[in-house]
């Protein structure tokens, strides 16, 4: 996934239709928007948000340090946690870098799917198809030929901590 | 024992047995949220209605899924339908927070006294409330005559009520969307162009090179249309200016951000069009051939130089210079966006009106990426007899003093209401719908003495707003999930009619306004208006006028319909503007007639004491003025409004990010609540900005009561505006109590009905995940600086 820092107002709107769509309880969510402000009033001052959500890693700290092997990767590099198997020790949520898990009121730990309920259908995630500013790009990151990958060619992007090694699969765009 | 007449009554007080005390909503929809959550339900296994949202003005069309138990599961956006384009704001993603909200009015009230001359609420069945109020409606026919209650409205429920109204021969009508609102810009544009506004306005940002906002911060307005627009605005690479006292988000995407000083962007518009016209950059041909009054104009503007109005707007001559370069480069497909809430300072139409100026300078009206004519597909109104002529309307009460006012004006109607008003014309009754009144017009010494001198207060809401607590009545509407209501069908690109109707039936003893509406007309005697059984009869019949009906309006949810009407001038189209010279007027010829001045002329307001700040409030994208806190979902987005400081200003006070503060302003009137500071270089030193809606004292809105500071009481210097009447809000000033106020020092510096309602311990619970989003925020922010 990438995510246009130049177009998005910070709305939320992601947070809630993640929400809804997912049944994530109130009070909790998958992904969250950042503001960040650099410079002083009023020549230098700059701001951007970004909307944010697990990274879906290639090098997966979370599921390394599960015990029972309930944090996994799927086809497609996605990073899913399987409920009943879930102890909720909360090892993944000290070993991911992003902070994009939490602990389900049920006891279990719940993470962003990137809706692979609705990518099997054909679909795109919640938060990309609700996003008013088309701010958030979804696709197949292998297939040079997906949205995803032509805007990743086309324009600058970084990735929030590369230092942290677990190449995060979210990119966001300047 | 003496008390007021109308003492603030909480819902479900003493004597209101049977109202539910509701628990949390939270607890209700994780419940439901419970039984499935290791799976969200595929759209397969969901049925959907169609509905267009009523969360804000904007109206988009949407999808309302249901699970197989009839639950609401999401709301989506009608693809087909151009306000929404396929996708909800988050306050329309989250409206079905509305319908879930246990806090929701569930019976009619209606106000009792005891012996002791304490008053409560007591539960009444429809019948017997209807009754009430259709025989204290006759009783000030009666005593005062028909026309002497006046109607105060907002969003869907207001066309029910107009229409019992008019047939009652009453056309005293007002809404805050008008004279606190958008009503300056629609004189200003009317003046120049012979043509309003509306909604949504007709700007085309989509196919725009340069889009200029004056002080309207979309995105934060979360418009949802236009924020679509603007993004692909900003793919097309177009230039954004902005003028705004603050680095609002579209300040931070603008090519040129003016950080101009509150109260003087007419000086700004002038120097902009002095530039314009002697650096030659006007549309010269457009100017020719559509313009009145170009030379005088010319003259006008002479000695509005940039280096003038730096002076006054603290903006760099060379950006004042540089930004108008930028627009005229752009023009014709250039448009100043005429805003919404534009009673800012009281001359607000010469401000719209300098704006739609500009816009006729860049050659940009009726022009591609300027400003489009809208086209509509008007819907019959389904045959009755002709309503009865009142005696007087607000008409006689309003357009001596202020002869461009268009519809009724609120504060006008507000006049009138207090005891000293002549009585021929003096208000005796208040029927409110869908606005809590209070909390949306300046000025509450005036409004409590107006409510005092009324015999008859009816509050229509879904939600026990503020407004509720000060009424005889409160009737508990369904909220827009729930009903039908009339169908949308407004200027537009093309012309389209979207639809609503019930996803699910009506919670609680909760009736949709058109039944209360036909049922009140029918208590009144006026059968003859009510020929049909129910909306869906006059849906239906109206629908078939324009070749579709009920049927297929339920399954499409919105209907395209053709115009052969080109939204753009042609070119070299002859084009009779409605004005009195029959061109777009640069000269007002109407405003010379009625003496007012033909062209803008910049005033100096008021600066603030030492010590004091610019009061700037606006929106967040997560809720709608005041009325959506209390929604689970949008609370759970933005829980509180905070106190943007530029960090030398806290400096000077001590303040820190975080510091409770309570806010006082020049007439000494002190907040409710406290909130917390927010230093930010993101706005200027000399002002402070807070997002409007918030400091709710109705402990039944149990989420959000007592959070956060409501600007409303804080706004008591309220500057009209001589041509149209509309509220200036802009003109107040507050300082920083760094120590809590007592109760004592906040009532007798409002010198306000001391029995209102005062919780001064709003609940500060914190869920583990907003801790997770403050820390995770606290992080990346961190990072984001490596970068």
């Amino acid at each position: 996934m990438a995510m246009d820092t130049r177009k998005c107002v910070g709305c939320s709107d992601c947070v809630v239709a993640c929400q809804t769509e997912n049944n994530v309880p109130l009070g909790f969510c998958r992904d969250w928007i950042v503001e960040s402000v650099k410079g002083t009033y009023p020549d230098t001052v700059q701001m951007h948000f970004k909307s944010e959500r697990c990274m879906h890693c290639e090098n997966t700290p979370c599921v390394r340090t599960c015990p029972t092997g309930a944090s996994h990767v799927i086809e497609g590099g996605i990073v899913k946690v399987t409920p009943n198997e879930c102890i909720g020790c909360g090892a993944c949520i000290e070993s991911c870098p992003y902070d994009a898990r939490y602990v389900h009121p049920e006891g279990y730990v719940d993470k962003c799917t990137f809706c692979d309920h609705r990518i099997a259908q054909g679909m795109n995630t919640a938060c990309v198809d609700v996003c008013p500013t088309s701010c958030l790009i979804f696709g197949d990151l292998d297939d040079p030929k997906s949205p995803v990958s032509k805007v990743l060619q086309e324009k600058d992007w970084y990735v929030i901590a590369p230092e942290a090694g677990t190449q995060p699969q979210l990119y966001f765009l300047k | 024992m003496k008390t007021t007449r109308r003492q603030f009554i909480k819902i479900a007080g003493i004597g209101t047995a049977g109202v539910a005390v509701a628990g949390s909503v939270f607890g209700s929809v994780q419940k439901a949220a419970e039984k499935s959550l290791t799976k969200a339900s595929s759209d397969s296994e969901l049925t959907r209605t169609p509905t267009y949202c009523e969360v804000c003005f904007w109206k988009c069309a949407a999808w309302v899924y249901k699970d197989k138990e009839g639950n609401i599961k999401k709301l989506i956006g009608n693809d087909e339908d151009q306000h929404a384009r396929g996708k909800l704001c988050p306050r329309g993603t989250g409206g079905l927070g509305m319908y879930y909200d246990e806090d929701r009015l569930k019976k009619p009230l209606i106000r009792r006294t005891n012996a002791d001359g304490s008053q409560y609420y007591e539960e009444a069945e429809w019948d017997v409330a209807l009754d009430f109020i259709a025989d204290k409606m006759k009783g000030i026919k009666k005593d005062y005559g028909k026309e002497n209650m006046a109607l105060f409205v907002h969003g869907a429920p207001a066309k029910h009520f107009e229409y019992m109204f008019k047939a009652f021969g009453n056309e005293n009508h007002a809404e805050p969307a008008y004279a606190q609102c958008a009503g300056p810009r629609e004189a200003g544009f009317f003046a120049t162009f012979g043509s309003g506004v509306g909604s949504p306005e007709p700007a085309d940002m989509q196919n725009s090179k340069c889009i200029i906002f004056i002080g309207n911060h979309i995105g934060e307005n979360m418009h949802n249309s236009f924020v679509q627009e603007v993004s692909t605005a900003i793919d097309n690479e177009a230039d954004i200016i902005v003028v705004d006292p603050r680095l609002s988000t579209i300040g931070a995407k603008a090519t040129h951000w003016l950080p101009i000083k509150p109260g003087t962007d007419i000086a700004l518009l002038l120097a902009w069009m002095h530039v314009l016209i002697y650096d030659d950059l006007y549309d010269k041909e457009y100017i020719d051939k559509y313009a009145f009054g170009f030379n005088e104009l010319k003259a006008h503007v002479a000695n509005y130089t940039p280096e003038w109005a730096a002076g006054i707007t603290t903006i760099d001559p060379e950006l004042i210079r540089k930004s108008a370069y930028t627009m005229a480069a752009a023009a014709p497909a250039a448009v100043i966006h005429p805003g919404r809430h534009t009673t800012w300072y009281g001359d607000d139409t010469q401000r719209e009106r300098a704006m739609a100026m500009i816009n006729a300078l860049l050659g940009a009206y009726g022009r591609r990426g300027g400003m489009y004519m809208g086209v509509k597909q008007k819907l019959p109104k389904y045959p009755v007899p002709a309503f009865p002529h009142p005696h007087w309307s607000w008409q006689n009460i309003t357009k001596k003093k202020y002869k461009n006012a268009a519809v009724g004006l609120t504060n006008v109607l507000i006049d009138a209401s207090l005891p000293d008003f002549p009585k021929e014309h003096q208000i005796k009754g208040w029927f409110i719908a869908g606005t809590s009144f209070i909390n949306t017009i300046p000025d509450r010494k005036k409004m409590f003495k107006a409510m005092e001198n009324q015999d008859l207060i009816v509050v229509v809401d879904t939600m026990p707003m503020e407004m509720t607590g000060y009424a005889d009545v409160v009737l508990p509407e369904s909220t827009y999930l729930e009903r039908y209501d009339y169908s949308r069908a407004g200027k537009n690109r093309v012309p389209q009619i979207a639809f609503r109707m019930p996803a699910v039936e009506a919670k609680y003893d909760s009736k949709p306004a058109w039944w209360m509406a036909k049922e009140l007309g029918n208590r009144l005697g006026l059968e003859k208006y009510y020929p049909w059984k129910n909306l869906e009869e006059v849906l239906d019949w109206q629908f078939k006028q324009v070749g579709s009906s009920l049927e297929e309006m339920k399954r499409i949810g919105v209907k395209t319909l053709v115009s052969q009407e080109s939204i753009y001038l042609l070119p070299g189209e002859d084009f009779e503007f409605n004005t009195n010279t029959g061109k777009i007027e640069l000269y007002s010829t109407d405003f010379a007639e009625k003496g007012y001045d033909p062209m803008p002329k910049f005033t100096r307001h008021d600066s603030p004491d030492p010590g004091f700040y610019h009061l700037v409030y606006g929106r967040t994208p997560m809720h709608t003025f005041g009325r959506t806190q209390n929604n689970p979902y949008l609370f759970d987005l933005y829980e509180t409004n905070n106190i943007w400081i530029n960090p030398r200003t806290a400096k000077l006070w001590g303040i820190d990010n975080g510091s409770e503060l309570w806010l006082k302003n020049q007439d000494g009137v002190i907040s409710e609540f406290s909130a917390k500071a927010r230093l930010t270089e993101r706005i200027r030193p000399d002002s402070i900005y807070m997002v409007h809606g918030f400091g709710h004292t109705n402990k039944k809105l149990s989420r959000t009561s007592g959070r956060g500071i409501n600007d409303i009481p804080l706004i008591t210097n309220i500057k009209i505006d001589p041509i149209m009447g509309g509220t200036g809000m802009r003109n107040n000033f507050v300082t920083f109590l760094l120590e809590e106020p007592s109760a004592d020092e906040i009532l007798a510096a409002a010198n306000v009905d001391t029995s209102k309602e005062k919780s001064k311990e709003p609940s500060k619970e914190k869920s583990k995940n907003d801790t997770l989003k403050e820390v995770a925020k606290e992080n990346h922010t961190k990072e984001e600086a490596k970068l």
